[in-house]
């Protein structure tokens, strides 16, 4: 069936004038410097309520110092630590995570890559590294012990295994979540696999992949802590080890509270790094 | 005139189902034809087949004569989403399939004024309204200065308000730019009010003819014809 008014072959058509542009109402992004203030003291609030009363309790002869030992005592500790080499044992287990964070990241991004570029990789792969991901990590010290001696090598090995499944995880499910529509779009524009990957897979996939290297840093201090309980002469786990021996619990203390503070310090760089690094995205917060 | 996109499906299927078949539909240079239907017919399936972006089916597109061997830059596509990519700047969408930096600049600003966003050049789309966003991708669709537009129901996203704006932006940049224009469409009164040609997809094609351009909103050539798209649908 077919119906015609009129016959029409113009396209010539008069538009109307394009609208004036209203400007775009930006969304607030990141805090104001008060509400930055009022966010950390609310941060530092149940820490520092802990601190105080642990030490009024201490102190109160509620609790024994040998077994928890009071926050000022800690202090003192750390105090003569300084005079006895605390730098070199900080600078050890830094220098550790950053060695075995660096490689175990580096080789999940290339591998995560191509799990999540290639289905034939994804076959080949995953399935293993599904299997390796479910093994604690005290599983595998003997193995590196054994390989490996007692140097550095293990505990670096040790320590880019756990950064390596994070990231792996991060970048491999974050590339294979990309949405399809912008993959569609970027069809149109007939890139390359390589340009397909470095400009769009890559920077859609940003989100998971730092989220990933984030979680990857974490638990590299985790698993420092572990390589150097089993076999360290230097490092925070080191002075873990001898605080145990010694029975000397406010070095235990002193030394997870510099776990906790270093690792705080080392997500806060990586909190501050995906935060500029997404700052396109729209999210809550 | 000369047929500008010629596009010819002998059979389109997903798994068993045939979406179409024996469905050719030829656009003359320079005109604007929309092509509706119910949902399910084939309308998107047929606007991919001609983008290039769909390469498995039955048939032949030709573009000026030439057979298409997939996407062309000579066809520019808009989707029912604006799809700029978040972490990219509006310029930078637009200028999204650039590899020349001063005339990218030139082609950009040029485009972004078109379409009235000359003023959000370095925003990023999450700072856009959706029509603001719709407008940006009309304008990365113009970037390789295609001689076809292909639109999937671009502007049913966005409010009564806005569509009509963007209905008239399309008019305006389809004849600054001498465009052959196809676009799918669930709303009839659009596609009267847009078109040159207006193709009912029900199995197969039935052509209307809204009548001779500039038109009006709403009149009544528009009613009857609108009653007789509807008729034809058995709605």
């Amino acid at each position: 069936m077919s119906s015609q008014l009129a016959a029409s072959s113009s396209p010539a058509l008069a538009p109307a004038p394009p609208p004036a542009a209203a400007p775009a109402a930006p969304k607030q992004h990141g805090d104001a410097p008060g509400q930055r203030m009022r966010r950390t003291a609310l941060g530092l609030l149940l820490p520092a309520t802990a601190l105080v009363t642990l030490e009024l309790l201490v102190r109160g002869g509620l609790i024994p110092a040998n077994l928890l030992p009071a926050p000022s005592q800690i202090i003192d500790t750390l105090r003569d630590l300084g005079t006895q080499n605390l730098l070199g044992h900080i600078g050890a287990s830094t220098l550790r995570v950053a060695a075995g964070f660096a490689s175990g990241a580096a080789l999940a991004v290339l591998l995560g890559a191509a799990v999540g570029l290639t289905r034939h990789a994804e076959a080949l792969l995953d399935p293993t590294f599904q299997a390796l991901r479910a093994i604690p990590s005290l599983a595998w010290v003997p193995l590196l012990l054994l390989w490996l001696g007692i140097d550095e090598a293990p505990k670096i090995v040790l320590i880019a295994i756990g950064a390596f499944f994070p990231v792996y995880m991060g970048v491999a499910s974050g590339i294979r979540g990309v949405d399809r529509k912008l993959i569609e779009v970027a069809r149109l524009y007939r890139l390359s696999a390589v340009g397909l990957t470095r400009r769009v897979l890559l920077p859609a996939a940003l989100p998971a992949i730092l989220t990933g290297l984030r979680n990857g840093l974490s638990l590299a201090w985790m698993f420092m802590v572990a390589a150097e309980l089993i076999a360290a002469s230097k490092g925070l786990g080191y002075l873990l080890s001898d605080g145990r021996e010694t029975s000397r619990a406010d070095i235990v203390l002193a030394a997870i509270a510099l776990l906790a503070i270093l690792g705080k310090i080392s997500d806060s760089l990586m909190a501050a790094i995906e935060k500029r690094s997404l700052a396109w995205r729209d999210s809550y917060a | 005139m000369t047929i500008a996109l010629d596009i010819h499906v002998r059979e389109k299927r997903y798994d068993a189902r045939v979406v179409l078949r024996d469905i050719r539909l030829q656009l003359q240079q320079g005109e604007v034809v929309s092509l509706i239907g119910t949902s399910g017919c084939g309308k998107s399936s047929l606007l991919s087949i001609a983008s290039g972006l769909d390469r498995n089916f039955n048939g032949t597109v030709a573009l000026d004569g030439k057979p298409l061997q997939g996407v062309s830059r000579d066809i520019g596509f808009i989707f029912q989403e604006p799809r700029l990519f978040p972490w990219l700047t509006v310029a930078e969408n637009v200028a999204f399939d650039s590899n020349n930096a001063l005339a990218t600049q030139r082609l950009v600003t040029r485009l972004l004024a078109e379409v009235g966003l000359q003023e959000h050049a370095s925003a990023l789309p999450k700072q856009l309204s959706g029509g603001q966003a719709q407008r940006a991708a009309i304008a990365r669709g113009l970037f390789t200065q295609p001689r076809v537009l292909l639109l999937d129901e671009p502007f049913s996203a966005v409010d009564a308000f806005t569509r009509m704006k963007l209905q008239d932006l399309l008019l305006k940049v389809a004849y600054q730019h001498k465009l052959t224009v196809l676009l799918v469409t669930h709303d009839i009164d659009e596609a009267l009010y847009l078109s040159d040609r207006v193709v009912l997809l029900d199995g197969g094609l039935t052509e209307f003819h809204p009548g001779p351009a500039p038109r009006k909103r709403g009149d009544m050539d528009a009613a009857r014809l609108k009653a007789g798209i509807l008729a034809s649908l058995h709605v």
